[in-house]
C-alpha cells in the first residue's frame, strides 16, 4: 500500500465534530474529533452500533449537516467553502444511497421523475433524460416499463435499486451508502451487494459504506473504521482488523457476530461486554468505552486516548496499546 | 417424549380487497419439551402468521382458518372459546414480540405490565404479584428491579425493553415461549446478550422456545431443530446440523450461499437467489420456489412436491429427491435402479 502514501486522498475528513445543542446545558456530541482519508477506487466501511455517529459522519460529508468544527476536503477543496458553481459540481460528484428504501423515495413521483430529477437540474433536455433514465434502470436490473410506475408498486429490493439508479444518474465518483441493505431480505441483500460491487468495477466508484453487519463489511470493504460513541476507536485494512483486532471494543464486537455455522457458533465464546451504550449527551472527557471495558484502568477514566499507529495502517485509540 | 404442541395441516388465509391471501398453507410441525425450534424464512413467507396462529393472535376477520388443527397438550386451540384461550395465553404459552419499542404500553409502568398476566388469578395478593415481578426482572438480568418496576418504557433502552418483554413472556411460567424475531431491532452486542439470556433461561427453566427469525446466524447459535419456510410452506426441516451441513432443499442452499460469512474470500462472488418471492394471492400450482430454482424441472411447475424422509428428523419437500429425478448434489437418497413398476 505504499503507492497510497504518494497519492492524494479523494476525501479527507479532518477533526470532524458535529454537536447538537439540546438545551442550554446539554450538548449531544454525535461526532467528536473524527479524522480519516478515503482514496480513489477503494471502499471504506464505517461500522459501529446505533448511536455511534456513523450516519451523522456520512451526512456531514455530503453537507446534509453543517459541521460544528473541522473540515471535509474533497479533492483537496474544503466543501463548506465552495462557491455556487463549485457546489453544483460537488453535488454531481458525490451521491448518497439511503438506508430505508420505503421512506427515501417520494411516493408522489414516478420512477422516471425520481431518477431524472438530478439530470434535469444539470441541464439535460427531456429527451436526453428519458434515454439516460432508461439506461440507468437497465444498469440496476429494472426495465423501461417501470419508468411510469410509482414507488409503492415495487418491492423493497427493487426500491433500493431505484435509489441506486438515482445516485448513479449524475455519474458520481464517490457514493456514500448509508446502510443500503439493512432493510432488505437476506436473499435480496446479496443481489444488491453484488450489484454495488459490479458497479464499482465498471465505473471506478469510491464507496463509503456505513453498516452494522460486520460479515457484509468484511466482504465488501478494503478498509474499516470502527466508531464508538462519536469517536474512532480503531481503523485498519479489513484483513488486518478481522484477524488482529486490538481495541477491546472491536474484539467484543467481532466476537458478537452471529455466525451461520452451528458448530462454530456453539463453540465460539463471546467476549462479554457489560451494559449498554451510554448516552452521548455531555460525555466525560475520558475513554468513551471505559465503563464497559473489562481492562479499564484508572487512566482510562481520566484521560482521552489518542489514535496512534501500532502497525503501518493500523491505528488504535486505547491506553493499553500505547506501550506496545 | 410426548409433544407439547402439535400443528397439523394448518392453513390460514386473509380476506383482502385484492382477494384471498393464502399466508400459511398446509403446515405441520411439533414442539417437544425443552427444545428450541427455529423457523427461518424471508419476510412474507408466513413464519410470523404461523406463530401467531398458535395463540390465535391474528385478527379474525379478515383472517380465517381454512383447515388444520393445533393441539396443545392434546387440546385443540382452534376449538377453544375466548375464556379458554385466555387461560392459555401468558400462563401456558408466552409470546415475545418483534419490536420492543412499540409492543410495550407507553402509559403503564413496567411492573404493572409484567403483573398483567396475573389479573385473572384469584387468591394472589398484590405483594405476591410484585414479588413475582421482581424475581423475574432479576432473572432476565435487570439490576435494581425495585427502581425499574416503577419506570415507564420510554425510560429504558432498546435492549432493556426487550428484556422486559422476555420477563412478561416468562412471568406466568409458560411451557412454550414463542419469540418472534426477538433481536431484529437490536445492535450486535446487545443481540448477543439477549440470545445468551434466552439460551440460559431455556436451560434453567426447561421452557420450549419457538424462535422465529430470518437470520441464519441466530439459528445456528441457538436452535436444536429448524424449519425452513418459503411461500407459506415448510420446504425443509431437520436438526440444525442437518440443515447447515447436509442441506437438501435448493432454497435452503440458496440462502446459505447468499449470505456473506466471515470466511467468505474477498474475490468470491456472493450467489444471490434471483427473482422475488411468489405472490400469495395466487400461489403457484407446483413448488412455490420453482420460479427461482436453479434445479427447476418440468414437474416442479405442475405438481406440488411430496415430502421425502431423508433420515429420522430430516425431511425435504422437493422433487429432486424423487427416485426418477436426475442426480444432483442435493440428492440424498440414491436412485434405486431397475425397480420401476
Amino acid at each position: 500500500m505504499e503507492n497510497k502514501e504518494l497519492k492524494q486522498p479523494l476525501v479527507q475528513v479532518k477533526n470532524l465534530c458535529k454537536y447538537f445543542q439540546l438545551n442550554r446545558k446539554a450538548t449531544l456530541k454525535a461526532v467528536d474529533d473524527v479524522s480519516f482519508d478515503i482514496y480513489k477506487g477503494e471502499t471504506v466501511s464505517l461500522v459501529g452500533e446505533s448511536g455511534c455517529g456513523k450516519s451523522t459522519t456520512g451526512r456531514c460529508m455530503i453537507r446534509l449537516y453543517d459541521l460544528t468544527s473541522g473540515q471535509v476536503l474533497y479533492d483537496g477543496k474544503d466543501i463548506s467553502k465552495l462557491n455556487k458553481t463549485e457546489q453544483k459540481e460537488f453535488c454531481k460528484k458525490v451521491q448518497m444511497i439511503f438506508q430505508n428504501p420505503y421512506s427515501s423515495l417520494n411516493p408522489r413521483m414516478t420512477v422516471k421523475e425520481i431518477v431524472g430529477e438530478g439530470l434535469k437540474q444539470h441541464g439535460m433536455s427531456a429527451k436526453e433524460v428519458d434515454e439516460k433514465v432508461e439506461q440507468l434502470l437497465k444498469t440496476v436490473g429494472l426495465n423501461k416499463d417501470h419508468m411510469s410506475r410509482f414507488p409503492h408498486e415495487f418491492s423493497g429490493g427493487q426500491r433500493q435499486r431505484i435509489g441506486i439508479a438515482r445516485a448513479l444518474s449524475v455519474d458520481p465518483e464517490f457514493i456514500i451508502c448509508d446502510e443500503p441493505i439493512s432493510a432488505l431480505d437476506v436473499s435480496i441483500q446479496a443481489q444488491v451487494i453484488n450489484m454495488l460491487k459490479n458497479l464499482q468495477e465498471t465505473m471506478g466508484l469510491t464507496y463509503l459504506f456505513i453498516a452494522h453487519d460486520l460479515s457484509v463489511v468484511k466482504y465488501i470493504s478494503d478498509r474499516v473504521v470502527v466508531m464508538y460513541l462519536g469517536t474512532i476507536v480503531e481503523t485498519a485494512e479489513t484483513e488486518e482488523l478481522y484477524s488482529n483486532p486490538t481495541h477491546p471494543y472491536t474484539k467484543a464486537l467481532l466476537s458478537a457476530i452471529p455466525e451461520a455455522d452451528p458448530k462454530k457458533a456453539k463453540a465460539n465464546e463471546r467476549i462479554p461486554i457489560k451494559g449498554e451504550i451510554p448516552s452521548p449527551i455531555n460525555p466525560k472527557n475520558c475513554c468513551r468505552f471505559a465503563e464497559r471495558c473489562q481492562y479499564a484502568t484508572e487512566r482510562c477514566f481520566n484521560e482521552m486516548p489518542q489514535l496512534h499507529e501500532i502497525k503501518p495502517g493500523h491505528k488504535v485509540a486505547c491506553h493499553l496499546t500505547e506501550n506496545m | 417424549m410426548e409433544n407439547l404442541l402439535e400443528v397439523k395441516n394448518l392453513t390460514f388465509s386473509f380476506r383482502t380487497y385484492g382477494g384471498v391471501v393464502k399466508a400459511v398453507r398446509d403446515v405441520s410441525f411439533e414442539v417437544r419439551p425443552g427444545e428450541i425450534l427455529g423457523i427461518v424464512g424471508e419476510s412474507g413467507c408466513g413464519k410470523s402468521v404461523t406463530s401467531s396462529c398458535i395463540m390465535r393472535l391474528n385478527p379474525e376477520p379478515p383472517g380465517f382458518f381454512e383447515g388444520g388443527e393445533i393441539l396443545y397438550k392434546g387440546k385443540d386451540i382452534l376449538k377453544m372459546n375466548k375464556k379458554e384461550l385466555r387461560q392459555i395465553r401468558g400462563t401456558e404459552i408466552g409470546f415475545i414480540f418483534q419490536d420492543p419499542m412499540t409492543s410495550l404500553n407507553p402509559t403503564m409502568r413496567i411492573g404493572k405490565q409484567i403483573e398483567e398476566v396475573f389479573v385473572n388469578k384469584k387468591g394472589m395478593s398484590a405483594a405476591e404479584k410484585k414479588q413475582k415481578a421482581l424475581e423475574i426482572l432479576k432473572l432476565v438480568g435487570i439490576s435494581d428491579g425495585e427502581k425499574r418496576y416503577r419506570q415507564y418504557p420510554h425510560e429504558l433502552s432498546g435492549g432493556m425493553k426487550q428484556r422486559v418483554m422476555i420477563a412478561i413472556a416468562l412471568v406466568g411460567s409458560p411451557s412454550i415461549v414463542i419469540a418472534d424475531e426477538p433481536t431484529t431491532s437490536l445492535d450486535v452486542t446487545i443481540e448477543a446478550q439477549i440470545l445468551e439470556l434466552l439460551k440460559n433461561l431455556q436451560k434453567t427453566l426447561g421452557t420450549s422456545i419457538i424462535l422465529i427469525t430470518h437470520d441464519l446466524g441466530v439459528i445456528a447459535k441457538l436452535c436444536d431443530r429448524v424449519l425452513v419456510m418459503y411461500g407459506g410452506k415448510i420446504v425443509e426441516r431437520g436438526t440444525a446440523e442437518e440443515i447447515f451441513y447436509d442441506t437438501a432443499h435448493p432454497y435452503t442452499k440458496g440462502l446459505m450461499q447468499s449470505i456473506a460469512r466471515l470466511d467468505t474470500a474477498k474475490g468470491e462472488k456472493l450467489k444471490p437467489i434471483e427473482g422475488t418471492p411468489p405472490d400469495l394471492f395466487s400461489p403457484p400450482v407446483g413448488c412455490p420456489f420453482a420460479a427461482r430454482c436453479e434445479y427447476c424441472m418440468d414437474i416442479c411447475n405442475e405438481m406440488p412436491p411430496e415430502t421425502y424422509d431423508l433420515s429420522g428428523e430430516h425431511e425435504t419437500c422437493c422433487w429432486l429427491q424423487h427416485e426418477f429425478a436426475p442426480d444432483s448434489d442435493l440428492r440424498k437418497v440414491p436412485a434405486e435402479k431397475g425397480e420401476v413398476e
